[in-house]
């Protein structure tokens, strides 16, 4: 169904594929050429079913620019945006449990209250502006890390790999973990105010045990189905970090591949991060299942 | 229009300090620190090829990258604008100009360790030449009507008529191994440099070849480092990790250059000409003097340096100083608001009128066409701002000629010949001129071909054919550590074998 929409949307832009192939000074066959040669001349209903057959043998063609395998062009990609996604996600995470938690515990506090001010900041604040920002003070005037780009060899290189994506990293987790944080202090509150942790406390554990005995694990589960939605726009938000640091991911990919009319390109990496998006929330939804058994529980009820 | 002139010359006074400071930089690295035969100088570029081919669509990209560098032709475009042989050992042409004997260099091989042959030759022109090549000299090869390989080393090529540009058309056409099989992701070339890998969306890079027939690279290799933001480009060049960027299109950022003792800032001369093209098929437009009004209305003066500050060069026609042909006639329709008005009302539209711009969406168009826009109002014409992107723009204007005036950019050298054919996108058809351009190019003589175009060039300049803005500065800024480098990029080539660096 997706599909179908993008193919429509896609042929309603203005513009050919072909012109990307093309430049001034081609004279009209060589253009009629071009455009035999990518298809773009074909009655749209022939190219719908072309679309169509490839798709159901999971081919995702060849480039109409590169002439290079899309599969292969998006493996490559992945190499950048993957790693990028998760570290810029466990970091993030790594920042906003543990400060949620306080935010929720100290709210009384200063500290507590200085906290949620900020990730409000966070959350109103555009990435590539923090990317940007981040760039001119750690890049271009204290030199610690490159302003953009990712080593020729890749991995190959880790530490120089590392370094590349350290400041993009930085720039996603900052924005990602002010909303997360959001969320985890929201559950933190409603932990704090239920009736089992008082209960674990009557029966003489420490608010400290008790909050991490009890509350962590009945917090954790509406935290983990947002966790999965974040990664998943983390994932998509890439596009924006990866054109302002020119990491060669999967976001640009996708917007150079829209410059060019590069529809097998387009098509090929909405499908991959679909399914990937899929991927992700299939596996959130299993770790809410561990997290909480009775969860688990429903899904046999149902069952049976 | 004295002022003027002396714009020019300050320009070329800026180049020739630059090549001083450049000259004098050399000299003292030469006592600081020796060249660094084994350094890789890393080239940052804002334009990343589609593909590998040149005759596939490849994209301005791929000469920067790869001309001179890996795909050497039988003849090379120099940096000065001078066409030498490359591969063509000697060349002869019959009396008649309809038969070139070429010799090729002895003991050449490609990459792939073939032998160069007359076959890969052959094999190489008729590439560009065939029916699915999207060359866009495709056409000016069209005068070949046989190619033959008597020996090895020995091609002959029969032209249907007399063609005096062929040397200078040939080096576009890179000479490839006939049996190289993926053309598109890979290469097989002669150059002092072979491809080592490219990384699509991040670089290319290119390592020396070992069995290279002429003189060794002076560095140990080249990395083309590719940006899609000027602003990441130049924080790249800041940070060092880029030693040089081969053209600057963000004039904002070169005082951050200027002024800086580790780099320099270098203009060199450029053919990207910024052209507002009319619809010369339709109405008003098909009137000179509507154009030569428009003409006359626009401070080009002021266009330019308010973009460029004191860089760039204003020209009166579509040719640059570095074509054979130029003739200064920045004085033919010089900024006269009030016999703009005049030319109008002569032409019967005292009222003004009112036209859309279709304007490509990346700079500098939009801006200029702002600045147009304002121009034009003084003297009652009312311009609509239409913006499209640069696809939409090749299939409105560039083919279905659907449009009343646009901006477009046009970057290549000895590029006239579009003002010769009458279904080019802008519609310009005057018969002199295509009778001009057509013989120009059967000429016996360079003499003779450079008359005959210099006499077109007048003619299109007289009648304002389109109006022609300014000429882009082509700026190329690197580190004080490198030196060596191109600096005019005719035809965006970027010769990097001569490149060396000085250990820090």
């Amino acid at each position: 169904m997706a599909s179908i929409v993008l193919f429509v949307l896609l042929r309603l832009l203005p513009g050919d594929p072909a012109n990307a192939l093309v430049s001034v000074g081609a004279d009209p066959a060589q253009i009629e050429a071009a455009r035999r040669q990518v298809g773009s001349d074909l009655p749209l209903a022939q190219q719908f079913l072309q679309f169509l057959t490839s798709l159901a043998r999971l081919d995702l063609g060849t480039s109409f620019v590169s002439r290079t395998s899309v599969l292969q062009e998006i493996l490559a990609r992945l190499a950048v945006t993957v790693p990028l996604t998760l570290l810029s996600f466990m970091l993030a995470v790594l920042i906003a449990v543990p400060l949620g938690i306080l935010s929720a515990v100290k709210a009384e506090r200063w500290f507590g209250a200085l906290i949620s001010v900020i990730s409000q900041l966070g959350i109103a604040i555009p990435v590539f502006w923090v990317g940007i920002l981040l760039v001119t003070l750690f890049a271009v005037n204290l030199r610690l890390f490159p302003s953009g780009g990712f080593p020729p060899q890749g991995w190959a290189a880790p530490f120089e790999a590392l370094r590349a994506l350290f400041l993009p990293i930085v720039t996603i987790a900052v924005v990602m973990s002010a909303s997360l944080l959001r969320y985890v202090r929201s559950a933190t509150q409603d932990v704090l105010g239920s009736d089992y942790l008082r209960t674990a406390r009557a029966l003489g554990s420490g608010f400290a045990e008790a909050l991490i005995r009890h509350g962590i694990r009945n917090g954790a589960v509406p935290v983990v189905s947002i966790l999965g939605i974040e990664l998943a726009t983390t994932l998509l938000g890439a596009v924006v970090v990866e054109r302002v640091f020119t990491l060669p991911g999967l976001g640009s990919m996708l917007l150079l591949a829209i410059e060019q009319r590069d529809y097998p390109n387009i098509q090929g990496v909405l499908f991959i991060s679909t399914l990937l998006v899929l991927l992700i929330g299939f596996f959130a939804d299993l770790a809410q299942r561990w997290i909480d058994p009775r969860l688990r529980e429903k899904l046999g009820n149902i069952r049976r | 229009m004295t002022r003027m002139r002396t714009r020019k010359n300050h320009g070329l006074l800026i180049a020739a300090t630059a090549m001083l400071v450049l000259a004098a930089f050399g000299r003292a690295g030469a006592q600081e620190g020796e060249a660094d035969a084994a350094a890789v100088i890393r080239i940052g570029s804002l334009y990343e090829p589609q593909n590998l081919d040149n005759t596939a669509g490849a994209g301005q990209g791929i000469n920067e990258a790869f001309n001179g560098n890996v795909y050497e032709g039988l003849f090379q475009l120099e940096d000065n604008g001078e066409v030498v042989p490359k591969l063509a050992l000697e060349h002869e042409m019959s009396d008649d100009g309809l038969t070139y004997t070429f010799t090729l260099q002895p003991d050449v091989t490609f990459h792939s360790g073939d032998p160069l042959t007359s076959a890969d030759v052959k094999y190489s022109i008729e590439r560009v030449a065939s029916e699915n090549s999207k060359s866009s000299r495709k056409k000016s090869l069209s005068t070949i009507s046989s190619i033959e390989t008597p020996d090895e080393r020995t091609v002959v090529v029969r032209l249907s008529e007399r063609s005096i540009s062929l040397p200078y058309n040939l080096t576009y056409v890179w000479i490839v191994n006939d049996e190289a099989t993926d053309l598109t992701s890979s290469e097989d070339g002669t150059g002092p440099y072979r491809l080592d890998a490219w990384r699509r969306g991040s670089s290319i890079s290119l390592v020396s070849f070992e069995d290279y027939w002429g003189d060794a690279p002076a560095n140990g290799g080249v990395t083309f480092n590719y940006f899609t933001e000027a602003t990441s480009l130049n924080n790249a060049l800041l940070t060092g990790a880029v030693d040089i960027i081969t053209s600057v299109q963000s004039p904002d950022s070169l005082a951050q250059f200027q002024d800086n003792p580790a780099f320099i800032v270098t203009e060199g001369q450029s053919t990207t000409k910024e052209v507002l093209a009319y619809n010369d098929r339709v109405e008003p437009f098909s009137n000179v003097k509507v154009r030569k009004a428009i003409a006359r209305a626009i401070d080009k003066e002021r266009l330019l340096s308010s973009i460029w500050g004191d860089y760039g060069t204003l020209i009166g026609s579509f040719v640059p100083p570095t074509d054979p042909w130029y003739v200064d006639l920045t004085d033919v329709d010089p900024y006269d608001p009030e016999s703009a008005k005049q030319l109008l009302a002569e032409a019967g539209y005292a009222d003004g009128f009112t036209f859309t711009l279709e304007t490509p969406n990346y700079d500098p168009h939009p801006i200029v066409a702002q600045f147009v826009q304002s121009e034009l109002a003084k003297v009652g014409i009312t311009v609509n701002i239409n913006i499209i992107t640069a696809n939409e723009w090749y299939t409105k204007i560039y083919q279905a000629h659907d449009f009343q005036a646009t901006l477009q950019e046009h970057v290549n050298h000895r590029d006239i010949v579009f003002y010769g054919n009458p279904d080019f996108y802008w519609g310009y058809n005057n018969p002199e001129v295509v009778e001009l351009i057509a013989s120009s190019e059967t000429s016996a003589s360079e003499a003779e071909q450079v008359e005959k175009l210099k006499e077109a060039n007048r003619i299109i300049a007289e009648d304002a054919a389109s109006g022609w803005l300014y000429l882009y500065p082509q700026i190329v800024v690197s580190s004080a550590t490198v030196s060596g480098y191109p600096v005019n990029g005719l035809n965006s080539q970027f010769f990097a074998y001569d490149i060396t660096k000085r250990a820090q």
